[in-house]
């Protein structure tokens, strides 16, 4: 509830308009290099640039205000709502992919296998009557148009040690806090850059899952309804977890220039919650995706 | 940017684009999305017109139907995404901080990103009706295989998809901030107005909603364009998941156009009824369930694509399920005019039309839901006829009560109150000529989305268009209206109707630039509703 300080409403910005012209910028030039457009890519890096450019003029102006004294309480409330609601809606991104994954296995393949459909299954029974359901799908209902793969990745070989990594990750950025909660500047540092460092490590070994994949496995994209969820799963969370990363070394970086105090640390929150956001969404996968 | 020394800004106002372009002010920013509501809604509007044209006789006449299918693609996207949605989100942004003792929007500056971003995701939409290929005309829908086929315009629209649902899901999470953050001390949830209700359950909507939307269509780009094979049997997916995936997110969607609707009228018919709204508590439980049940009926829109029975019937019996929160709304409704001392001004009339012409379109909605009935009315222009009944007559009908509502605490001045009551009576007679023969030629079958059809379907499809032609030329009387409200006319005062309860009426009209910058003491008179 409302407390009896003013609000801070701030003054007109620039950054919003900046930041809708450098989505719509890297929007166009996105689709530019999908219609094979000339310069789409020169577009696109453009639009880049001047997201990254947003992000950091918005975010130096809501430091140096925050530095300025000029958040109450309940303006930090604010702030807190809207990354965890904001977290909630990419839980839902997320929850589309892990629906295609699930339809998949309990609906699709089976019934593309000939179950269910009372007498008989047209699909199964006119279109490819040769189609056994089964999982990992490495045949293809129709084999012509994707790539058989040789083998999956196995739970329990790097995807496990990733595991391991990014859930030491989150008890690092816990006791970064609780240094940060201390004030032992020091501590905070060390354990804001080691789960960096994890963070860089488990991406890393992803990167190279992914070349192993479509080198020595015949993994790809292409490779049916397998490899579609695979990778969007992993490639969407790999992309999280690596801005994740980026945001763990501002905050490591704002930490080293004497930000952050016991009680005023919003910034940094938010990136842990995000962090252990990113970290459940593993959890998810290395289940759902790598193991059963 | 922003410097200490401006922290006393009681009244001063940045002028000219940079009070626009760079606003952080929640009455700037809702003026900036009513306008473009407003303008969109002749955009799409006009679509329409061409849609009524090329079917005023069997054959075809104006339009190719490869562009007639476009056309009735993108009047759907505007319409949704560009007109009544962000229709509902300026007076959200005018309205809760006024309603419940707010300085602005909690995340000012998200805000104005919030509404600019819509102009050019729809610049990235309307675009390409200009390239080559054409425009998307697969339907609003987007289902593959067929979507898969788009040209050039393809990328862009799933782009402007991706860009307008971060526009929604920004001003969701600043909505939801606002009401759970920013109300002035006393505002207790319950005692909230209904109007801020629902639009908080609309955020919840959406934000769990749209990023399911994102997901699917990101499928569809890395299917066209990556080689996975989410919607593609011979891969081992299918393309009925993108339906589930789209209609997860669709159904939802129906409400989020709807529930600020059923707000807007909350708010109207106990102002004009001298009675306080019946069953408040009531009103909040039943919005809160139909959003809650609104996640459990997606596949009703898909009972004849080959489900297991099983599913058929669950979602049949969840569809049956939401009639029940919506009845008690009408209800409460009828419930509230009851006895009350009555007066018809234009925000009424719209709203007691909205009462009685949603109710229309949620029977007709039942009877869709019913999945062996479903398979006679299913993509025939009975559904057309529903959806219309519920968003023109419904969503629409309840957006103009508002701006009626509204409009002197925005202007100062009151509107013309004959012309509104002329714009009324036009827009009702003319939008149920348009819709209501659709029923018949839904129930003879007449399929929707073509351009041509039998002979038989003639005299029914004639009248309809005249109807829309009529319901789009008195929407010109409305922009007249509005531009001569802001203009000047009778002095306005702060509480522009008698009976109108809430915090919106203490201040001045029009409602100055800041408004609450300290929390307002509420009185008790101050919380009725």
């Amino acid at each position: 509830m409302a407390s009896q300080e003013i609000y801070y409403v701030p003054d007109g910005s620039k950054w919003p308009i900046v930041g809708t012209l450098s989505l719509f910028i890297t929007f166009m030039g996105g689709a530019m290099m999908f219609n094979n457009a000339p310069g789409g890519l020169y577009v696109l890096i453009l639009g880049l640039a001047t997201l990254v450019y947003m992000f950091a003029g918005w975010f130096a102006d809501v430091i140096s205000e925050s530095l300025a004294g000029k958040y109450s309480k309940q303006v930090d409330v604010s702030f807190r709502m809207g990354m965890g609601w904001f977290i909630l809606s990419e839980v839902m991104f997320f929850a589309a992919f892990f629906g295609a994954l699930y339809y998949a296995r309990a609906f699709s393949i089976p019934w593309l296998g000939g179950e269910g459909q009372g007498l008989h299954n047209g699909t199964h029974e006119f279109l490819w009557p040769a189609f056994q359901a089964m999982w990992p799908m490495n045949v293809m209902p129709d084999p012509s148009n994707y790539t058989q793969y040789k083998d999956t990745i196995p739970a329990f070989g790097i995807p496990a040690v990733n595991t391991a990594l990014l859930l030491t990750s989150g008890v690092t950025c816990t006791f970064a806090h609780w240094a940060l909660k201390k004030e032992q500047r020091k501590a905070l540092c060390l354990w804001l850059a080691a789960t960096v460092l994890l963070g860089i490590i488990f991406v890393g070994f992803q990167a190279q899952e992914y070349v192993h994949a479509y080198n020595d496995l015949d993994l790809t994209l292409n490779s049916g309804i397998y490899g579609s969820t695979f990778f969007m799963l992993t490639g969407f969370h790999g992309f999280h977890v690596t801005m994740g990363a980026l945001m763990l070394a501002v905050i490591l970086f704002r930490s080293l220039k004497g930000h952050f105090s016991k009680k005023d640390h919003f910034a940094f929150e938010a990136v842990a919650w995000y962090w252990h956001f990113v970290d459940v969404v593993w959890l998810g996968l290395f289940i759902f995706v790598y193991w059963v | 940017m922003s410097t200490l020394a401006h922290d006393d800004h009681h009244d001063h106002k940045p002028t000219g684009l940079k009070r626009w372009f760079f606003s952080t002010n929640h009455k700037d920013i809702g003026t900036l999305y009513l306008i473009f509501a407003l303008v969109m809604f002749f955009v799409g509007g006009s679509m329409a017109m061409i849609i009524r044209a090329e079917l005023f006789q069997p054959g075809l006449q104006f339009v190719d139907p490869q562009f007639y299918n476009s056309m009735v693609t993108v009047h759907a996207l505007i319409m949704i995404f560009g007109a009544v949605m962000p229709a509902g989100v300026g007076l959200a942004n005018w309205m809760i901080p006024l309603m419940v003792g707010a300085p602005d929007m909690a995340l000012p500056r998200m805000n104005n990103m919030s509404f600019w971003i819509l102009p050019f995701a729809f610049a990235l939409l309307i675009s390409t009706l200009f390239m080559e290929g054409g425009g998307p005309a697969g339907g609003w829908t987007m289902y593959p295989p067929l979507v898969l086929q788009t040209g050039n315009a393809f990328p862009f629209l799933i782009f402007a998809i991706h860009f307008l649902g971060v526009s929604s899901i920004m001003g969701a999470i600043n909505i939801i901030a606002t009401v759970f953050n920013m109300r002035a001390p006393g505002m207790t949830l319950m005692k909230m107005p209904l109007f801020v209700w629902t639009w908080v359950i609309t955020s919840f909507l959406l934000i769990a909603s749209l990023p399911v939307l994102a997901g699917g269509v990101t499928m569809l780009l890395t299917d066209k364009y990556f080689g996975t094979s989410f919607f593609d049997a011979a891969g081992g997916g299918d393309p009925v998941l993108f339906q589930h995936i789209f209609w997860f997110f669709g159904h939802p969607e129906v409400y989020i156009l709807a529930l600020p609707a059923f707000g807007i009228v909350s708010q109207v018919i106990p102002a004009f009824a001298r009675k306080p709204l019946f069953g408040y508590a009531s009103m909040v439980y039943a919005t809160a369930s139909i959003a809650i049940l609104s996640f459990f009926v997606w596949a009703h829109h898909m009972f004849t694509v080959g489900l297991p029975i099983k599913g058929e019937l669950f979602f049949m019996y969840a569809t049956m399920l939401i009639a029940v929160p919506t009845g008690v709304k009408v209800f409460n409704w009828i419930a509230t005019m009851w006895k009350g001392a009555m007066t018809f001004e234009t925000p009424m009339l719209f709203s007691i039309a909205f009462v009685i012409l949603f109710t229309i379109g949620g029977f007709s909605g039942l009877m869709l839901g019913i999945t062996p009935v479903d398979f006679q009315y299913h993509d025939t222009y009975f559904v057309v006829a529903h959806f219309h009944y519920v968003l023109l007559t419904g969503a629409i009908f309840a957006l103009m009560s508002a701006v009626y509502y509204w409009l002197p605490k925005w202007t100062g001045y009151m509107y013309d109150e004959r012309l509104g009551k002329i714009h009324f009576w036009l827009s009702l007679i003319s939008s149920n000529v348009l819709f209501f023969p659709q029923h018949f030629l839904g129930l003879a079958g007449m399929p929707r989305r073509i351009p041509d059809y039998n002979i038989q379907f003639a005299d029914f499809n004639a009248i309809s268009s005249i109807g829309g032609f009529a319901y789009g030329i008195t929407q010109l009387l409305f922009v007249y209206i509005v531009i001569k409200c802001a203009l000047g006319g009778k002095k306005a005062k702060p509480r522009v109707w008698e009976g109108a309860k809430g915090l919106e009426w203490t201040v001045p009209s029009p409602a100055p630039f800041h408004t609450f910058e300290t929390p307002p003491k509420l009185t008790k008179e101050m919380l009725e509703h």
